[in-house]
């Protein structure tokens, strides 16, 4: 090509402490091109965008832009030259409206702005009112905001971090098509996901990471979803293929009408939930966040107590007053979606992390703490579930995500639950870890436990779920039979279409 | 670990030579009286001592609750309610010879505090009042509830009108540690104390529970640890351990009650269990090192002419350099560009 490519990385690397993210990188995007990043977990990817972004700036190593050499040392450097990136977690304040939120980072007279957000949204099928309130609208919505924010600023590159990981298939082939649009503008995208098959039709290019270098660059359409993964774990896919489930058997867990007032005025209520859970299925609840998936996750655990204790039946128990503490007495786990803060103490290593819940598992004596027991149990878990950590004194909060959620998991499935809940049990987890995770939850359930799992991610629910329930708007679906459903019909429920 | 007390330290001495020269008092020998003449004679140094001990168990008490971000600030309160308690004894029965007398007002000095802590425990988890505000009203009502008894009902009759009780008899005194000072054995509680601190926080699993309230909140409601009980556990013994140094200062240095004994041992222990970064072990260097400031204080008030507020103030900086440095050492500064990011 004569043109110098739009951003090009050359021999860029960056280190954190002993873990060297990014080894002598290169990376090059054209304008006009969808561009792929994949790679599993803790592989680089992340680092790779800050670089670009300006938020985290190159140990060694050079970044080009137009031909031209640049040094980004905060987003702004970035944003000025026409680089703008959507991070998987939205920032938009939630008691704004859309052209409040807009506002606080784009110059310009509100009414402007609410013109040019209509006016961006008709032109790249973005629609959404200007003056709503970002707490009304769906996530779909949100990340429209978001992409229109970065639109605004003129971009020649958008970075959009897994953005599909948190849409409807209705809304990802809606997004699709903006992209494409905007492609054909000759803006340049560079798209992160692990979603292989997403990459294979919307991407022309794809550069591979493992391990903090850059192993590969290749036209993913020549490629099937399977020659992919093994490019970007290294080895062949593991088998995912697994022993049918046995009939099910006695009844574990139960939900009897359950009804919640919402806590807060960004919460959902949740409204009659009928469920029935037995030893040795995965049942899965299907849904985009926010439709009621927090409360009735605290609600099964024991955060949230229920109104009666009848609502809800653990091992034929009610257990709908008792607290968490109780619940797992009776043989009940739960891995919950938040990792810091909730399911481990960020500040705590993880040795103390195991004795947040797995203190009954002859840890104390006397109360004491038995450091020896608890290290053993660490141990145990680190090397079962293939936790990457220096060892049981290294500090939670310093884990990437996907090993925290291994040792949580792992945590959880040793305590040898007769019903376990589980709530988006691979959520930025890379593709081998959540084959992995999804293994493990087959075998708990081919050893007779009861396991209930909520997640966004359809295809990881179809994988290894009997049963589907789709929870919108606090109101949970029938069963649906997994082997007879489709993913259009969980769609259909997942917006409201169908009740 | 270390690194932000010690700079602390040296902060607030600059600082202080430089505030000590501006008022044109000889600020080297000032800070030479501080710091270093508590150590010269062993009088001064049982004096510290002495300081220490109530200093050293209200701050091992409330660093518990900190630790579950139970914050009770107002040990004072809950000291001078111990003090009043223990006091009540001997008030009633100056010459009782009963050989109880003294556990009895350790005992009800010790329940004193703890149920004048347990009032905003009640409050918090019933109403959701905040115990910060609660636990520093009931300090002031503390003080009232003080002067009333001093000045009318407990008033000594023999007491030329002063505000204060009768002395109390000998079997009402704390015995002296070490023999020609004033120092008594409420040192060993305090150091019982910072062992049952150190064993409970770091070794045994309510500890656990209170550090982890603390620091993710959501995590103990994950693990299903009462939130309720951390608040109780944490006012209660924050209120127990000040209860005991409050009947240990009449039942020790005092003799008496009198108005003195609000010397504001309860705030200062604030100051110890955060310079002493909410550790035990650290709690115990703290109470000593704000100890020595306080009799060094004395000292330099009448070698150098210091004004009693500047000791004051060279509390007040130590712990502001304290939290100044633990946060710098934590976080970086960004001069941010108008720009948002």
């Amino acid at each position: 090509m004569s043109q110098p490519a739009l951003l090009r990385l050359s021999k860029v690397s960056k280190r954190y402490g002993t873990v060297q993210a990014n080894h002598d990188s290169d990376l090059e995007v054209h304008s006009g091109s969808i561009h792929a990043v994949l790679g599993e977990n803790g592989a680089g990817k992340s680092t790779l965008m800050k670089l670009i972004y300006g938020v985290e700036q190159p140990d060694s190593g050079h970044i080009y832009w137009n031909g031209q050499e640049v040094h980004l040392a905060r987003p702004s450097d970035a944003q000025a030259l026409g680089i703008g990136m959507v991070f998987q977690h939205f920032s938009l304040f939630e008691t704004l409206s859309v052209v409040q939120n807009v506002s606080l980072m784009i110059p310009g007279k509100p009414a402007d702005l609410a013109q040019k957000i209509t006016d961006l949204g008709d032109q790249f099928g973005l629609s959404v009112d200007p003056h709503a309130m970002v707490h009304r609208l769906s996530v779909g919505e949100r990340q429209r905001v978001e992409i229109i924010r970065c639109l605004l600023l003129n971009p020649k590159l958008l970075i959009l971090d897994e953005p599909t990981s948190v849409l409807p298939p209705q809304s990802v082939r809606r997004l699709f098509e903006t992209l494409r649009k905007l492609q054909a503008e000759g803006m340049a995208i560079l798209f992160i996901s692990h979603k292989l098959d997403e990459i294979r039709e919307l991407c022309d290019t794809a550069s591979v990471l493992r391990g903090g270098e850059v192993t590969g660059r290749v036209d993913p359409r020549e490629h099937d979803a399977r020659s992919l993964a093994q490019l970007m774990i290294g080895r062949e896919m593991p088998n995912v293929a697994h022993a049918a489930p046995q009939p099910p058997g006695e009844e574990r867990l139960r939900l009897n009408a359950l009804s919640h007032p919402r806590a807060s005025r960004f919460g959902t209520a949740l409204d009659g939930i009928d469920l029935k859970l037995r030893s040795g299925e995965i049942i899965g609840i299907a849904g985009i966040s926010g439709n009621g998936q927090q409360e009735l996750a605290a609600l099964i655990s024991g955060e949230t107590r229920a109104h009666e204790p009848g609502m809800i039946e653990i091992m034929g128990k009610k257990v709908g007053h008792l607290g968490p503490m109780a619940r797992r007495k009776l043989g009940f786990a739960f891995v919950p979606e938040e990792r810091l803060g909730r399911g481990a103490v960020p500040e705590m290593s993880l040795a103390d992390n195991s004795l947040l819940t797995a203190h009954s598992r002859n840890m104390l004596s006397r109360g004491f703490i038995k450091r020896a027991a608890e290290r053993a149990f660490t141990r145990e878990c680190i090397q079962a579930f293939d936790v990457r950590t220096p060892g049981p004194d290294a500090e939670a909060g310093a884990m990437s995500g996907g090993n925290l959620q291994k040792f949580i998991l792992g945590r959880e499935i040793m305590l040898n639950p007769d019903v376990m809940l589980v709530s988006q049990p691979t959520w930025g987890v890379d593709i081998g870890a959540a084959t992995a995770i999804r293994r493990r939850l087959l075998d708990m359930r081919d050893q007779g436990c009861a396991i209930l799992v909520i997640s966004e991610e359809m295809d990881e629910l179809f994988e290894i779920c009997s049963k589907l329930h789709v929870l919108h708007k606090g109101h949970l679906s029938p069963a649906l039979n997994a082997a007879e459903t489709t993913p259009q019909e969980i769609g259909r429920y997942m917006i409201g279409a169908e009740t | 670990m270390f690194t932000a007390p010690v700079l602390a330290l040296v902060l607030t001495c600059l600082a202080s030579l430089v505030l000590f020269a501006t008022l044109g008092k000889p600020a080297g020998a000032a800070l030479y009286a501080l710091l270093l003449k508590p150590f010269l004679s062993w009088y001064s140094f049982s004096e510290v001592l002495l300081k220490m001990a109530p200093l050293l168990l209200i701050a091992q008490g409330l660093a518990i609750g900190f630790r579950a971000n139970v914050f009770n600030i107002g040990a004072e309160g809950q000291f001078i309610v111990g003090a009043l308690c223990a006091s009540s004894l001997p008030v009633y029965f100056p010459d009782g010879n009963f050989p109880m007398m003294l556990p009895a007002m350790i005992a009800f000095g010790a329940l004193g505090g703890t149920v004048y802590a347990l009032i905003a425990a009640a409050l918090r988890t019933r109403f959701g009042a905040s115990e910060i505000l609660v636990t520093l009203m009931m300090a002031l009502i503390a003080v009232q509830i003080l002067n009333y008894l001093l000045l009318g009902p407990w008033k000594d009759p023999r007491g030329f009108n002063f505000p204060q009780t009768v002395m109390f008899p000998d079997n009402a005194m704390l015995p002296i540690l070490f023999d020609g000072t004033r120092t008594n054995i409420s040192l060993l509680f305090a150091l019982a104390a910072s062992v049952f601190a150190y064993l409970m926080m770091q070794h045994h699993f309510r500890g656990y529970q209170l550090r982890t309230a603390g620091l993710a909140p959501r995590a103990a409601l994950y693990a299903g640890f009462s939130a309720p009980r951390m608040v109780w556990l944490g006012l209660g013994l924050g209120g127990l351990a000040a209860g005991i140094a409050g009947a240990s200062e009449v039942a020790g240095p005092l003799g008496q009650l009198q108005r003195s004994v609000t010397s504001g041992y309860g705030y200062a222990a604030i100051i110890v269990a955060y310079v002493g970064g909410l550790n035990p072990l650290g709690i115990i260097a703290s109470s000593f090192l704000i100890s020595v400031i306080y009799i060094g204080g004395d000292s330099a008030t009448v070698s150098a002419g210091l004004p009693v507020a500047a000791v004051e103030v060279f509390q007040g900086l130590l712990l502001f350099f304290y939290l100044l440095t633990f946060t710098l050492i934590r976080f970086r500064f960004e001069i941010d560009r108008k720009v948002p990011a």
